[in-house]
């Protein structure tokens, strides 16, 4: 079975995609000589017209891609740096977002962000080291986290072809992880995906943190049985899937790479409690309230969610319980 | 293909200034909610641009962008109906003033972030490019745009990658309240200048003048030219947007504003035209936009419970956020 990086998962995912569709492009900074390492080779493969790389303009080049896209081209622009997205929520939220109502259903914003090394990349401080996913799932726009090269490939290639926009966060935790995978396919939106079945407890835990939470519950399997929930795409978020996962533990804890206030962790407790009498108060692992990840190493993790953290909640959510 | 016939171009400014003052009426009269930005006094500037495109040619306009729709050729009774929120509108009711848009005739858009068509109408004209197209498009901003970092960033990209995009310049004096001179450090045309764009100036007051400044630079964009700007002064006869009809604001003396006004587009324009064919263009440009309020005015509104159609292109329904 080959094995295959997160990483060269994504570089896939563009390279399939720009050879099955002319309508596809690819650009941002650095594209070209591929300084995320993810875009690598690709400048070769389909030329400098179709994986263009840009002046420091992301204003510019966001409305950019809304205006091919609105000409009815694909683009996929590469932020390299995740805190980029505050300086174009403008464009992505105002304009691609709200094209296709504002006009009446006239067009579409088929425009995928893929932002490789979201989160903490340790030692890269307070401006480079943002999770923004729940502003994108607050105002609707797709977003989608991927966990593995197999969802990493699999979302990408359906981020593209969707006729919405997406933004596709493939958290720095993530990148290199490798797994064995046989067979490379879409993976649909909305659909999230059970890693390991349990029965007293669930835990969502979003993008790499889906590989802290398996380890967390192995550590744990002698003295509680924990089911992992990873949603892939937090909106639109398979709550059917998590109510059906809930339903049976009867229990919840979310591991969450965003800051607590309004996010994502806040969102899928109200949508899950909405829905099902839980056996004991839900948790939440975060990132503290308006967190700015510091310089310092020590304090960089000090303010990322834990495993620690994930197994304090998970023995005080089956203790709270009957 | 130019279109030079001084009667159309009249029909254009015409049609533009009466659809504004009724669409006023319609304002004060609580049919149109929200108010409007009137285009009112800068007619001259969308159809003087708009005589000089083809048919596969785009733009995008701004907040008060009601001319930009109309001299592209948009239904003045479909125009007007957005402007009441009805389903027959060119948006379905979902856009309003702001927003009317007519991506079937390349209007992909009135906006109302202010410098925003710059980069969409750069990409747009680059896309269809690479499609095998001969496009060229038209960004329309006013004065105050030229101090957003969005709409320098378009003049970078557009310049570097030899878009063909004209650049159109509204210029009347204020953005809102605040006059150029307290706004703008250096000078418009300068802008244009810095990133290797060429620029002139033109009174945007004669649709003429407009016409064959814009003809020129798309006729020098469609032999392979780059980017080019148009700074087109021009004087808004009215107000920034019809709150100030209730809220009046004291920013513009009365002698400049009379000043301003004696310079009217459409009267300069009509004098070019003979009395009768003149008087045949105002009567046939009433019977128009009676029609047009007619059919506003009779067609069903929206149905709340289609608030968010439209959302996703894609089909993605959205929750509701009842309990």
């Amino acid at each position: 079975m080959p094995r295959l990086s997160y990483r060269r998962a994504l570089t896939r995912a563009l390279g399939d995609e720009l050879a099955r569709d002319e309508a596809v492009f690819l650009l941002g900074e650095d594209v070209q000589v591929g300084a995320s390492l993810v875009t690598t080779g690709l400048a070769k493969r389909f030329g400098t017209e179709r994986v263009r790389d840009t002046p420091l303009s992301e204003q510019a080049f966001t409305s950019f891609a809304t205006g091919a896209a609105l000409a009815g081209l694909r683009p996929v622009i590469e932020f390299q740096i995740p805190s980029l997205l505050f300086l174009v929520f403008e464009q992505i939220v105002n304009h691609a977002h709200k094209f296709p109502l504002m006009t009446g259903g006239q067009c579409s914003v088929p425009v995928t962000y893929l932002v490789p090394g979201s989160g903490s990349r340790t030692g890269w401080a307070g401006q480079h080291s943002d999770h923004p996913y729940s502003l994108f799932a607050h105002v609707g726009v797709v977003t989608v986290v991927p966990a593995t090269p197999a969802d990493a490939y699999g979302l990408l290639v359906t981020a593209i072809r969707h006729d919405d926009p997406v933004v596709v966060f493939a958290p720095a935790g993530a990148m290199d992880v490798r797994d064995d995978v046989d067979d490379l396919a879409p993976v649909p939106l909305g659909r999230g995906r059970i890693h390991r079945f349990g029965d007293d407890v669930t835990v969502v835990a979003i993008g790499h943190l889906v590989h802290d939470a398996l380890a967390v519950a192995e550590e744990l399997a002698d003295q509680v049985s924990v089911e992992v929930f990873d949603p892939r795409t937090l909106y639109p978020f398979d709550i059917d899937g998590l109510t059906e996962s809930v339903g049976r533990t009867g229990r919840l804890v979310v591991f969450d790479d965003g800051n607590r206030s309004c996010g994502m962790a806040a969102e899928i407790i109200a949508s899950v409690v909405e829905r099902v009498r839980l056996l004991a108060p839900p948790r939440r692992v975060t990132r503290p309230d308006g967190a700015v990840l510091p310089f310092a190493p020590a304090l960089d993790r000090a303010v990322q969610p834990g495993r620690d953290q994930l197994a304090t909640a998970i023995h005080l959510t089956v203790k709270d319980g009957p | 293909m130019t279109d030079a016939d001084p009667v159309r171009l009249y029909r254009t400014v015409r049609l533009i200034r009466r659809f504004e003052e009724r669409a006023v009426e319609l304002v004060h009269g609580g049919q149109i909610v929200g108010g409007i930005h009137p285009y009112l006094g800068q007619e001259g500037i969308a159809a003087g641009v708009c005589a000089a495109l083809d048919a596969d040619d785009v733009l995008a306009g701004t907040h008060r962008g009601h001319g930009h729709v109309l001299a592209r050729g948009a239904d003045p009774a479909r125009m007007l109906a957005e402007l009441c929120g009805r389903v027959t509108g060119l948006n379905a009711g979902r856009g309003g003033s702001m927003h009317a848009a007519d991506l079937s005739i390349g209007v992909l858009g009135a906006n109302a972030i202010v410098g925003a068509s710059g980069a969409i109408i750069t990409g747009a004209v680059w896309a269809h490019r690479r499609q095998g197209r001969d496009t060229v498009g038209v960004s329309f901003f006013g004065d105050g745009a030229v101090n957003e970092g969005m709409l320098l960033e378009a003049f970078n990209l557009a310049a570097l990658w030899r878009v063909p995009v004209l650049f159109v310049c509204e210029n009347n004096g204020y953005a809102t309240t605040m006059p150029v001179s307290g706004a703008v450090a250096g000078s418009i045309a300068g802008r244009a200048a810095a990133f290797g764009i060429p620029a002139v100036r033109v009174d945007g007051q004669d649709p003429e003048t407009v016409r064959v400044a814009a003809s020129a630079a798309v006729d020098r964009m469609r032999a392979g030219g780059g980017p080019e700007l148009i700074e087109a002064r021009t004087y808004r006869f009215d107000v920034h947007h019809t709150f100030e009809h209730v809220v009046r604001l004291d920013y513009r003396p009365p002698d400049e504003v009379t000043r301003g006004r004696a310079r009217d587009p459409v009267r300069i324009q009509g004098e070019r035209l003979p009395d009768t064919d003149r008087a045949a263009v105002d009567a046939e440009v009433e019977s128009t936009l009676d029609a047009a309020v007619r059919f506003a005015l009779t067609s069903p509104g929206p149905d709340p419970a289609d608030a968010l159609t439209y959302l996703y292109a894609s089909g993605l329904t959205a929750r509701t956020g009842g309990g």
